[in-house]
């Protein structure tokens, strides 16, 4: 019973140090910033690891996941001969939820365990070690422009994906099952708003960006510097992020939603 | 790695479609592009009970929307709602004694305030009042009445 | 270059100071395990400095504590007369502009080619034209070697290739001393032969203050004027290398010579054979 209390006491420890650690190193790369906008260089070459190579996966998701929710939709407003409020169905649920949440869980598993998975073999190559010793501060030249550029990536990535998911649905509903096109639109204007809807989904894909790629350069700042270690660290990234994701997304929803 | 210039434009391609893909999601999928605020004239209208209107329900008149409605208020002294209509600017000649009534979209749909025109010569200018209205229809009350009907005509 | 300035703000002691790194009474712990119990080690200037020691003896970790990557639990560390640990962030980094360190793994950025690689530190701290720039960079390389080899990323290097381009960029920036963590392992012995010569070489050369941690006595000897043995958390004997061959300490010798039993013993420490194989099983 000791045992059980004593080992649960020590999880808990660990995991509020690795909080604070994170804290401390959030702290760190942040102070970096100002730094960053020196060399937008750094900035535009991150951009393109974390959100050109990304683009890819979120646009065919995007696709597909409107043309889904175009079709499910369907079948069940037509049993309320509401076939005109397809449109909102899938605005609605691709801006509020799915565009910023499916992205980010994209985002972390494609984004985040790279970025995890690169800071982590440069930790262990001592390449950052070898940054340190020339002067270089790995975390303001390394990692700032790394999380900066997660940071501006992920709405950017999630607008990608809601207007796809836009245009899917309206490829399915108003191309294969016959609603109306004026009724889409006019309809979808009618009743998105672009203050509750679309700003809000917006902001919640800038905390999604935030905490995800915090975790992925934490876990590859902390990562033990072995192969096994960075392999640990980088399915560490996926799951915690997701997790994040999840849980903030219940607490931005009850938050903006009411 | 690519060379610096491909990277850069494959960036700059990156953004900008992203930032086309908010525009389309703005001006196009949400109310953003439908949206003239400041371009409008406030009427005001009381009815005796409006239902479930909601702020920024649209004003419509022979199904074209002239306007949204911009508050709800309580008169305390009449215990009437006070609503706020902001019109478009545009729709200048609409008569002084128009007839505004609440509607409903549909037979679950959200409400909104339908305008049947008058025949006075002046119009409808900022802070004028709207004299004759309608309140929504309740579906309850509207049972109420069907039922207590019949059995009027029962009892008859 | 503003290299020369440098040495005159930063350094508070006249340069002809003869001990560049002052180490006293040492302590560092990792978890519950002593790495140094009190060590006090002095690196003259201008010199080779060797630090031997078997592995896990915390080589390595003197070299990072020196750059200041790791803290001391106690004791103090002094480089050019500046107590490396109670630096701001902003000196400490000064500091290491002047302090060339060469990894056991190279340490190369993997996405940039040898060339750049050179030219990183350069770039990051100087404002040179980029012709300027390209001439000291080719020189760089061409003081060990590897002026033909620019264009080929890390991957495409050898261990020892690598090596070179890292003692390339370690010196770009004309440091006052170079540490080298165990540049002879796992070195063929043509490549462990350039880079005992090359390093002899720089330090004569550049008037440059090495510090080798190591633990290939024959290569170590041959270039080192200095030699002090670690073990245990303590320094054990200190001289040049000539003299601890013939040291009077059975365990320097030991180590020295590459004996295989002695003061450390073959076996690791265990009940004596017939009981374990003839006792009964605990």
């Amino acid at each position: 019973m000791t045992e059980v209390l004593a080992r649960l006491g020590a999880g808990w420890i660990l995991a509020v140090r690795h909080l604070g650690r994170s804290l401390l190193l959030l702290l760190r790369i942040l102070e970096g910033v100002d730094e960053l906008l020196l060399r937008p260089r750094l900035l535009v070459e991150q951009l393109f690891s974390v959100g050109v190579l990304t683009v890819l996966i979120i646009a065919v998701s995007g696709l597909f996941v409107g043309m889904v929710l175009s079709l499910q939709g369907y079948y069940i407003l037509s049993q309320f001969a509401a076939e005109s409020a397809l449109g909102v169905m899938v605005a609605a649920s691709l801006l509020r939820e799915l565009g910023p949440v499916v992205t980010a869980l994209l985002f972390a598993g494609r984004a985040g365990s790279a970025l995890t998975a690169e800071i982590g073999l440069m930790k262990a190559t001592e390449q950052l070690s070898g940054l340190e010793m020339m002067a270089v501060d790995p975390v303001r030249r390394v990692l700032t422009p790394r999380f900066v550029a997660g940071f501006i990536a992920m709405p950017l990535l999630a607008a990608l994906f809601s207007a796809l998911g836009v245009l899917g649905g309206w490829f399915v509903g108003v191309g294969l099952l016959g609603v109306d096109d004026g009724t889409w639109w006019v309809q979808m204007q009618a009743r998105i708003d672009w203050n509750e809807d679309l700003s809000n989904g917006v902001i919640k894909s800038l905390v999604f960006g935030f905490v995800c790629t915090w975790i992925a350069v934490f876990q590859g700042y902390n990562s033990v510097p072995t192969s096994a270690g960075v392999s640990r660290a980088t399915t560490r990234t996926v799951v915690h992020s997701s997790l994040a994701v999840l849980g903030l997304d219940f607490v931005l929803t009850a938050l903006m939603f009411k | 790695m690519k060379t610096s210039k491909t990277v850069e434009i494959l960036v700059g391609a990156f953004v900008a479609a992203a930032l086309l893909a908010l525009f389309f999601l703005a001006m196009k999928v949400s109310n953003l592009g439908t949206l003239d605020t400041s371009d409008t004239f406030e009427v005001v209208a009381r009815f005796d009970n409006i239902g479930s209107l909601k702020v920024k329900a649209p004003v419509t008149m022979a199904g074209v929307e002239v306007g949204r409605v911009s508050s709800i208020g309580f008169d305390q002294e009449r215990y009437q709602a006070v609503v706020k209509l902001a019109i478009y600017r545009r729709f200048d000649r609409i008569p002084d004694d128009t007839f505004a009534k609440i509607l409903t979209a549909g037979l679950l749909g959200e409400q909104y305030v339908g305008l049947d025109p008058g025949g006075s010569d002046t119009f409808l200018e900022e802070g004028s009042e709207i004299e004759i209205t309608q309140s929504a229809m309740v579906l309850e009350e509207v049972i109420g009445q069907f039922i207590f009907g019949k059995a009027k005509e029962e009892k008859q | 270059m503003r290299q020369g300035q440098e040495v005159s703000v930063a350094g508070s002691r006249p340069p002809d100071e003869p001990v560049l790194v002052k180490i006293r009474g040492l302590h560092f712990s990792r978890g519950d395990r002593k790495i140094f119990d009190g060590v006090d080690i002095d690196i003259p200037r201008g010199r080779v400095t060797a630090i031997m020691g078997p592995s896990g003896t915390g080589k390595t970790t003197l070299l990072k504590l020196i750059g200041g990557q790791l803290a001391p639990d106690r004791g103090t560390i002094e480089v050019d007369g500046l107590n490396v640990h109670a630096l701001g962030r902003r000196e400490l980094y000064r500091l290491r502009m002047r302090m060339g360190m060469l990894f056991q793994s190279g340490a190369l950025l993997t996405d940039l080619d040898v060339f750049e690689n050179v030219a990183y530190p350069l770039r990051e701290h100087t404002r040179l034209s980029e012709s300027m720039l390209r001439k000291l960079v080719l020189l760089k390389l061409e003081a060990v070697g590897l002026r033909g080899a620019r264009h080929l990323k890390p991957a495409e290097l050898s261990g020892g290739m690598a090596r070179r381009v890292a003692l390339a960029r370690a010196m770009a920036l004309d440091p006052m001393m170079i540490m080298y963590d165990e540049p002879f392992t796992g070195q063929d012995p043509i490549s462990m032969g350039v880079l005992v010569k090359l390093i002899r070489q720089l330090n004569d050369a550049a008037r440059l203050t090495s510090i080798l941690v190591s633990h290939d006595v024959a290569e170590t000897c041959a270039i080192a004027d200095l030699v002090y043995v670690i073990s245990g958390g303590r320094v054990i004997e200190s001289g040049p290398p000539e003299q601890l061959r013939e040291s009077g300490s059975e365990w320097t010798r030991q180590f020295m010579q590459g004996l295989p039993d002695g003061p450390v013993p073959f076996h690791y420490p265990a009940p004596a054979l017939e009981a374990d194989l003839f006792g009964e099983a605990a």
